[in-house]
């Protein structure tokens, strides 16, 4: 696999951040290849903004190396900081100035020069379409509005490398669209993008690659194509009437799962992961019927964020952080080796 | 850029985004305004009477006594701007984002305070009018009074690195307010400002003599020729006042700032 760093805009290797106690990232290993995008997946305090904190300079980790654009963080961070981006969770506007007076301070930081910081500062309102807002201080924008400025304001200098954290966290749908677009227009120009997100339709629709992260360990990276069919294409999920339907409809599923199946007594629901779809829905309901159970309710539906962990883990998120960098079981870390060598021909193709 | 030209850059940029604030928010002025202009008329009208001048003055003598230590009282609580609009900026992120930018690390701090000593100037002159409205004359050389600003000025300076510290290590606003307000009432309260130093019972005298806050007040009356004739000098440090506070002012810098840089580099990265 290729490690020259002329191929990755970033690098990272067995990076691992702790308080006290708590081990906030245990050894997380991340490449981006440059013109790329990678999406890191997680919940809440899974260790993404820890480790995006760690790759842009904010944070210096307790163990492992990273090289953001050919150069070592660690070990020179005023020279990583020139070459990259951020933008973090909350944006980091100055509500007091005004959109044009972001831009312009944050060129000037970077040492644009007056005139340059100034048409920098234009160009960007434009791309971004804040020109009408230019001159209004930002405490008068909108959510959506101050996401844009404070991603702006990431992009003053032209970095070739971009880190996001969760970029549109807290916006609403639409908001949340034109961030999208912007994001994947960006990417077209060249840019090296890698943002972290809660969202699997987030990372689909942006990353290239798809790392998941939990408990500070990533638990499966892959194209969103191949963590979707690990963790089963599709759901099937089935909800009878009584408890001793429950146990007819989990022999009928178990035998179409092609993962765990996953069963809530109480609500007499049955969800099972399949890869067919529809076929496999008809072909239960037809099977069901046989044994003289009619569900009340019985559908197809998509994996959510949920579905990735458990079928991933095969057990509860807590466990694995005591494990390497595993998945936990057979069945899974086939998978993970199976995608880890479809990355290797990605990379060197 | 070489790294001085980088460091007068950044702080300036800095500097001029906080001045640019100080303009949108008229708060923030009228904010800093308000006490010490209640302060002047509670006291010069209301308990000025019942308190006097070490010589036995006037009413109008003891305003003329009162303005300097209102001064000093003012360009103080001006210096917590500095520690406030640092928590400010640590809450809203605006740190991270200037921490990752590839600017001087020290800038923000070295930016803020001179930007707090600018407001202080704005404050300063009001004041100044104020008092002049009110009776308070300078009896001195204009020269003399520019030192006496600019040593109130200094000290403010000084205090700012000390609120900056506060600011990073409290960082919420509304909490750096509250501490500020119960640490810096005493400190401008047991001194000489408002009441002669010759009212205090003995071990409280002793404090008010040596604090600075003191000093730096009888160093303003000297240097505006507001002394009262009797004032009672009972201590090194008020014989040499100007001095004294001059130490005070280098040994707070010396300390604050290295701690404050510090723990900017620090609380930004956690």
């Amino acid at each position: 696999m290729a490690e020259r760093t002329g191929d990755h805009a970033v690098l990272a290797r067995g990076l691992v951040k702790r308080y006290g106690e708590v081990t906030a990232v245990a050894g997380v290993d991340l490449e981006v290849p440059t013109g790329t995008v990678l999406a890191l997946l997680g919940p809440n305090g899974a260790g993404k903004t820890t480790t995006v904190r760690m790759l842009t300079t904010l944070l210096v980790p307790d163990e492992g190396t990273v090289e953001v654009a050919g150069v070592d963080v660690v070990a020179d961070p005023r020279a990583a900081r020139e070459r990259i981006g951020l933008s973090g969770q909350y944006a980091a506007v100055d509500e007091n100035l005004t959109g044009f007076e972001n831009l312009d301070m944050v060129g000037r930081l970077y040492h644009l020069g007056r005139r340059r910081s100034r048409e920098r500062a234009w160009e960007l309102l434009e791309q971004f379409r804040l020109t009408d807002a230019a001159k209004r201080v930002a405490k008068t924008y909108s959510g959506g509005m101050r996401r844009r400025l404070d991603l702006a304001g990431a992009l003053v200098a032209q970095p070739p490398v971009l880190f996001l954290d969760e970029p549109t966290t807290g916006l609403d749908p639409r908001s949340r669209n034109d961030m999208w677009d912007l994001l994947t227009g960006m990417v077209a120009d060249g840019t090296t993008l890698l943002l972290t997100t809660q969202y699997l339709e987030e990372a689909e629709r942006l990353a290239d690659d798809i790392v998941v992260i939990d408990h500070g360990r990533i638990i499966a990276r892959g194209t969103a194509d191949e963590l979707k069919t690990d963790v089963g294409g599709q759901r099937v999920e089935v909800v009878v009437a009584t408890d001793a339907e429950v146990d007819v409809a989990a022999g009928v599923l178990r035998e179409v799962a092609v993962g765990e199946l996953q069963v809530e007594r109480r609500a007499r629901r049955l969800t099972a992961p399949v890869t067919a779809g529809t076929r496999v829905l008809v072909d239960v309901l037809r099977r069901l019927e046989e044994v003289g159970t009619v569900p009340l309710d019985a559908g197809l539906r998509r994996p959510t964020l949920d579905d990735v962990f458990l079928t991933l883990t095969g057990k509860p998120a807590e466990e694995v952080a005591g494990e390497d960098d595993q998945p936990a079981s057979e069945e899974a870390s086939q998978k993970a080796s199976r995608k880890a060598s479809t990355r290797e021909e990605g990379v060197r193709s | 850029m070489n790294g001085l030209a980088t460091v007068v850059n950044d702080s300036s940029v800095i500097a001029k985004r906080n001045i640019l604030k100080i303009t949108r928010i008229p708060d923030l002025l009228v904010g800093t305004l308000i006490s010490p202009i209640m302060f002047i008329l509670l006291f010069g009208y209301v308990f000025g009477g019942a308190i006097g001048t070490p010589g036995g003055g006037s009413a109008a003598d003891y305003r003329e006594f009162l303005v300097p230590g209102i001064f000093a009282q003012t360009v103080i609580f001006g210096a917590t701007v500095t520690g406030a609009g640092i928590a400010d900026d640590m809450q809203k992120g605006i740190i991270e984002r200037f921490r990752s930018l590839p600017m001087t690390q020290s800038a923000v701090l070295v930016g803020r305070t001179a930007s707090d000593v600018i407001l202080n100037v704005i404050v300063i002159v009001i004041m100044s009018l104020t008092g002049l409205v009110i009776g308070w004359r300078i009896r001195t050389s204009f020269l003399d009074a520019l030192v006496g600003f600019a040593l109130l000025l200094l000290f403010a300076y000084a205090v700012s690195w000390v609120m900056g510290l506060l600011g990073l290590l409290i960082r919420t606003p509304e909490a750096f307010n509250n501490l500020t307000f119960l640490t810096i009432f005493p400190l401008t309260f047991i001194t000489n400002a408002f009441v002669p130093l010759e009212t205090f019972p003995g071990p409280l005298k002793v404090v008010a003599q040596w604090n600075p806050v003191s000093t730096l007040v009888q160093a303003a009356r000297e240097r505006f020729g507001n002394v009262p004739p009797g004032t009672e000098l009972g201590s090194w440090s008020l014989q040499n006042a100007e001095l004294y506070t001059l130490l005070w002012i280098l040994l707070v810098l010396a300390v604050f700032v290295p701690l404050a840089t510090r723990q900017y580099k620090r609380a930004a990265a956690r």
